[in-house]
């Protein structure tokens, strides 16, 4: 079996070690853009605030490839997926014939249309570790640094670099910041605790006009800065499934065994839009855990196992200069709420179930309640009056305890 | 592979299993000079309901398909002849391990910086977790089962 992988990061890495679960022998040739040794994307913002280095933050062991038997071609881009003959074609011309393909190509950042954008000279965006590299260049003590973005990345880099310069403004043009992970109040107190850090933080608001190290605002006022790092979005990376003719909407179409609907062609992770359990909706979640889950089930399934990945929900683990908050799930529903000065603690019920929560502050344990989402437990079968006052197996029957603590079995 | 398990029956609730995974990971070799007057960060925790009169210890139970190593947004967490284990110089204390835990038993050490979990006493030269080893009442136990 010929094993052809596009991508180099979580979910090329979940479908290698998916593969590998299934058949040892089976012969596997990674084709990635990037030049780099698998890498955690999310940790370039702890490089640049000095908590990890480019050798410690490495996704994988440095053994990985040749452990895992596989063909690495890194720093080589694909063009083009055929379908009918089975083979990707590479930009210098080069092609590999497939037996069953992962496309595991992640998103790129979105960078709309700005008047004047291209009179800045040093702009960045935050997703890759050569956006990393290139911004630690040109940041300096005096630097006024603009963020344009005040989702998880724009705050995150916020969070990399305010040691390190002299201002950092962040705009949104969002009411408040991280519009997609918290609720009003969550956002609120965050945007307090970084303001109380020193990050500038303006919402309802965006660049009308850039005009070198100047930007005029929509609300009237302007900015003047150093540095611009764009992070309004990110956009799945779907061309070259769509070009050869599978179905794609906002990202990739997959089943929970990550095939596509083109023969023996799978795609996982930033790449794939799928469906969210607490929402039901489908939706591109882009987060680390799911492309590895979905990359794990598409490389097992191309070996031929099935060990579907179908509960996905959009979870997030965030801390911003050590305050810490975790989310998951769907905030539609019956909300109750438990407000603190430090901390903050939100679950959403719907049907009888929990499908959503926030916690900002106190997030310990936070994982009973995901599990209890993604496992759909009706709340009559636990002690939801000791899973409000905070997470905690107590909650669960004497039986469910014996057979989590007591390797009794089902 | 053996693991800890819980007897909850046998469970007082003393807490010993706390002060001996707090001491056994304290690198010191005394216990009142590793445990005098800190507030111990123990990778084995006593849940308790004084009413109900239940008592039992959760540790890390080292999953066969670990939600928390498939998880980990930098790559620390993985499975060591079935220990799932974590390299705590990799680790920048995202806590992606704690939103997916089911059992609450991945938490941050005392620097708040990294995480710790229970690695059932495989990096402090021991034999026996010395959770178990302590345990007065064998409520917990390191067996091999099915
Ligand atoms: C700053 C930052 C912070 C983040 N923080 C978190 C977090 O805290 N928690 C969380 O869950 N998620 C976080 N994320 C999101 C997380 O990084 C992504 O969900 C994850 O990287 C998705 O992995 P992926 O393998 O699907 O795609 P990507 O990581 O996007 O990788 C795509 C791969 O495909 C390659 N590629 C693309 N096109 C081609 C082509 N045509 N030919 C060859 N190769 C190609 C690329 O080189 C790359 O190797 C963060 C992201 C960023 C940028």
């Amino acid at each position: 079996m010929r094993y052809v992988i596009i991508g180099n990061s979580t979910a090329a890495v979940g479908g290698v070690e998916g593969i590998r679960k299934v058949d040892p022998n089976g012969s596997i040739t990674l084709i990635a853009s990037e030049p780099h040794h698998t890498y955690s994307r999310p940790l370039i913002s702890y490089l640049l605030l000095g908590r990890t280095d480019e050798n410690r933050m490495k996704y994988r062991p440095d053994s990985f490839y040749e452990e895992n038997h596989v063909d690495a071609h890194l720093g080589v881009t694909v063009t083009k997926i055929d379908p009918e003959q089975k083979y990707v074609e590479t930009s210098s011309g080069e092609q590999f014939p497939y037996d069953r393909l992962l496309i595991g190509t992640g998103s790129r950042p979105f960078v709309p249309p700005m008047e004047g954008l291209s009179t800045v000279q040093n702009r960045f965006s935050f997703m890759t570790l050569d956006d990393a590299r290139a911004l630690d260049q040109v940041l300096m003590p005096e630097s006024r640094v603009l963020i344009v973005g005040a989702g998880l990345i724009g705050l995150k880099c916020a969070e990399g670099i305010l040691h390190r310069v002299k201002t950092v403004q962040v705009i949104d043009l969002a009411p408040r910041i991280l519009p997609s992970i918290l609720d009003e109040t969550g956002s609120a107190m965050v945007q307090e605790y970084l303001e109380k850090k020193g990050v500038s933080i303006l919402t309802g608001t965006t660049v009308e006009r850039f005009d070198g190290h100047h930007a005029t605002l929509t609300n009237g006022t302007a900015c003047d800065f150093d540095v611009l790092v764009v992070a309004v979005g990110v956009r799945a990376n779907t061309e070259l499934a769509k070009e050869a003719g599978a179905q794609v909407g906002r990202g990739i179409q997959v089943d929970g065994e990550g095939r596509t609907s083109l023969p023996d062609v799978f795609a996982a992770g930033d790449c794939t839009e799928t469906m969210d359990l607490a929402s039901g909706t489908t939706h591109v979640m882009a987060i680390l855990p799911n492309a590895y889950l979905q990359g794990e089930a598409a490389g097992q399934a191309m070996a031929g196992r099935d060990a579907p990945f179908d509960n996905a929900i959009p979870m997030n683990a965030m801390g911003f200069f050590e305050l810490h908050m975790i989310t998951a799930g769907s905030y539609d529903g019956q909300e109750l709420v438990w407000k603190e000065k430090d901390s903050y603690k939100k679950l959403v019920l719907r049907d009888g179930k929990l499908v959503g929560y926030i916690l900002i502050g106190d997030v310990a344990r936070a994982g009973i309640y995901t599990s209890l989402i993604r496992q759909q437990t009706p709340l009559d079968e636990v002690d939801f009056d000791k899973l409000k006052d905070h997470p905690q197996l107590l909650a669960f029957g004497p039986k469910t305890r014996a057979e989590k603590l007591g390797g009794v079995p089902r | 592979m053996k693991r800890v398990y819980v007897n909850e029956k046998w469970c007082l609730g003393c807490h010993l299993c706390e002060y001996n995974c707090a001491f056994a990971n304290s690198g010191r070799s005394n216990m009142a000079m590793a445990l005098k007057g800190v507030t111990i960060h123990p990778r084995i925790q006593v849940e308790e309901d004084p009413v109900r009169d239940i008592h039992f210890a959760v540790n890390c139970r080292h999953c066969e398909d670990a939600l928390c190593v498939k998880s980990c947004i930098a790559g620390a967490l993985s499975k060591k002849d079935g220990v799932v284990v974590i390299d705590r110089d990799k680790c920048v204390g995202c806590h992606t391990c704690v939103l997916v835990c089911p059992y609450g038993a991945i938490m941050p050490d005392e620097s708040g910086l990294v995480m710790q979990k229970c690695e059932l006493c495989t990096k402090n030269g021991r034999d026996i977790p010395a959770c178990v080893d302590g345990c007065p009442n064998e409520a917990i136990v390191f067996e091999e089962r099915g």
